[in-house]
């Protein structure tokens, strides 16, 4: 179990692999970023899983619903033991099992596909429901991107982890206020969301989702409610730390140039957690 | 009468309620229509409510499936082939969940519903989708067969289930195994390669044509995918000419995977009874079929001309 101050570290040297790897390989930089302090603490802190044997059945799950964001999942995945960090260098690339968005083909501990949005709380819940049937403690996480609640299944998948009292289900939302054709309020808007999820029956907390502190302090409330699903609301910047990156739709897909590379890693700065990979 | 597949269905599901201790299932606010209501019932800690919500339903029960269980999630045909197409694709497919896909209310005999309701296509799209099994049974019994057949099985299923009432056809017919066609009737003059409620015609047409001196093959082709080829190749050596018969498009359907087979294999005449490249309407479901061309006469008459044609080959 990682502190906070341990966590720091770990998050920078998830957010160097995201510019490293996306920089040599194309993908999503900017949302993976901002969801680098949260993935840091599920994979490195709270979740109970054991990357030596991924099939556990009382393990904890993540479940990454808006699958553009895989590079801090792959990230987190290697730097806990699950394969290689050498092996982040197959990214997007024939043959790899680090597909472009992710696949559960011969990847253990990656516990189900997405990409396509929307897709990822009715999975979640199925797993919750799962858990409750078996009697175990495991708890599920579900991260969704902000522009991925316009999604109706959200919607239909929201009044089934209430419907059905899944109290071991969070969901976290990278609320970056980012989607690709622009802002979410513009695009389509979906505010007030505290008060939608509200009145959805969830528990909802709001949190900075840059705040370790505050990541954690949700997370704990979470496994102490009783009775509904929790919502962690968690304010994000796109590419967090990256000067030319923050807030700028276009970082959403695109991957930095080396130059615009060896810029960010400079800001992100170095992380005493593990070593830079070393591409060739 | 005999029963509906659905109620075959029905009966295997509430059964496997003690049999396999990992069945679940969900349904979205169709559990009577669909025959989910006797699991319901008997299993209320095992069946979940989704509601009107058929992508949400499918993404439930991968995840369900993700975690070990064997959930059975059931609504009409185009509610699950056709609205959560993309879902299951990816949530069960790609992930190769053990998830069922049970459906009835497929093809035209869905009735005074109309063409909204009546998948036509469903076979088609689920067929498409690699890692998927496809199974049409002909009748309750067969219906109650491949209920408990997809449960042993370890993977994705779709299970088309009939809406109305068939004869039972298929009881001490061989065993029922995924993959292996049934042969119904022996004959060497064509064979009729049915699926579905299309076996019955097929059987029937069968008689009317042994009358006129003409004698055909029936096959029940339950599993749709994989097919099984080894049976329609032996077929066309056998009796050269071939009429596939099914409720549903002759677009991508049973129609569609035999002549893949045929035209890759042992090219012979080939025609194709279902319905042509159109939508349904309302209506009884037997005034239905008759308008579509989906009866025994339509078989009849379609198998004699594909026996000449096969006449017509001079090569
Ligand atoms: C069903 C579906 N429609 C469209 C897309 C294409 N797409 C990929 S990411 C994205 C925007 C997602 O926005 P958001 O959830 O806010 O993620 P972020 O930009 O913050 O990473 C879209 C439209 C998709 N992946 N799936």
């Amino acid at each position: 179990m990682a502190n906070v101050k341990e966590l720091k570290q770990i998050a920078t040297r998830i957010k160097r692999d995201i510019i490293q790897i996306s920089s040599a390989n194309t993908g999503h930089p900017g949302g993976a970023i901002g969801a680098a302090e949260i993935i840091a603490e599920l994979y490195f802190s709270r979740m109970r899983h054991d990357p030596k044997n991924p099939d556990w059945e009382d393990r904890d799950r993540f479940v990454l619903s808006n699958g553009h964001t895989c590079l801090a999942l792959y990230s987190a995945m290697a730097r806990t033991g699950y394969f290689s960090s050498e092996e982040l260098a197959t990214f997007r690339k024939i043959n790899s099992r680090l597909q472009g968005h992710p696949s559960r083909h011969d990847l253990p501990g990656l516990e189900t596909a997405s990409g396509p949005l929307g897709q990822g709380l009715s999975v979640a819940n199925g797993m919750a429901l799962a858990q409750k049937l078996r009697k175990s403690n495991a708890n599920i996480y579900c991260l969704v991107g902000d522009g991925e609640l316009q999604e109706g299944q959200v919607w239909e998948a929201m009044m089934t982890s209430a419907h059905h009292k899944l109290d071991n289900l969070a969901l976290i939302i990278n609320w970056n206020n980012i989607q690709i054709d622009g802002h979410v309020k513009d695009v389509m808007n979906i505010e007030p969301i505290d008060a939608k999820f509200k009145s959805f029956g969830w528990n909802v907390i709001s949190i900075d989702g840059h705040n370790l502190e505050e990541i954690k302090s949700a997370f704990d409330q979470f496994e102490n409610n009783v009775g509904s699903p929790t919502v962690v609301i968690a304010k994000t910047v796109l590419g967090n730390g990256v000067s030319y990156m923050e807030n700028e739709a276009i970082w959403h897909g695109k991957a930095p140039s080396e130059d615009e590379a060896q810029k960010a890693l400079d800001e992100i700065g170095e992380s005493n957690f593990e070593n830079d990979l070393i591409f060739n | 009468m005999g029963k509906a597949g659905r109620e075959g269905f029905g009966q295997a599901l509430l059964e496997l309620g003690s049999e396999n201790e990992k069945v679940v299932a969900l349904c979205a606010d169709l559990a009577e229509s669909v025959k989910v209501h006797y699991f319901a019932e008997k299993y209320p800690e095992k069946y979940f409510q989704i509601g009107i919500a058929e992508q949400d339903m499918i993404g439930t029960a991968a995840g369900l499936a993700l975690s070990d269980f064997v959930p059975f999630a059931t609504t009409y045909a185009v509610f699950a082939a056709q609205r959560a197409n993309e879902q299951i694709r990816l949530a069960v497919c790609y992930n190769q969940a053990n998830v069922k896909i049970a459906t009835s209310h497929a093809g035209l005999t869905c009735g005074e519903d109309g063409a909204t309701h009546q998948a036509l296509e469903d076979i088609a799209s689920m067929r498409a989708m690699p890692e998927m099994t496809v199974l049409v049974p002909a009748d309750a019994d067969e219906a109650y067969e491949a209920t408990k057949a997809s449960a042993e099985y370890d993977g994705p299923v779709y299970l088309r289930l009939g809406r109305v009432p068939v004869p039972a056809l298929t009881k001490g017919v061989g065993n029922f195994e995924i993959g292996k066609a049934r042969k119904m009737r022996e004959g060497k003059d064509a064979t009729i390669i049915a699926c579905g409620i299309m076996v019955e015609r097929a059987l029937l047409a069968s008689e009317i044509l042994a009358v006129q001196g003409i004698e055909v093959t029936v096959i029940n082709m339950h599993t749709i995918k994989p097919i099984d080829e080894e049976a329609i190749i032996q077929e066309a050596r056998k009796t050269g000419c071939i009429v596939t018969a099914e409720e549903h498009s002759i677009i991508g359907g049973l129609g569609g995977a035999v002549a893949e087979v045929l035209a890759e294999n042992h090219p012979v005449p080939q025609l194709r009874v279902g319905t042509k490249d159109t939508f349904g309407e309302s209506g009884p479901p037997e005034e239905l079929l008759e308008k579509y061309g989906l009866t025994s006469e339509k078989i009849v008459e379609v198998t004699k001309q594909a026996m000449s044609k096969k006449n017509n080959v001079n090569v």
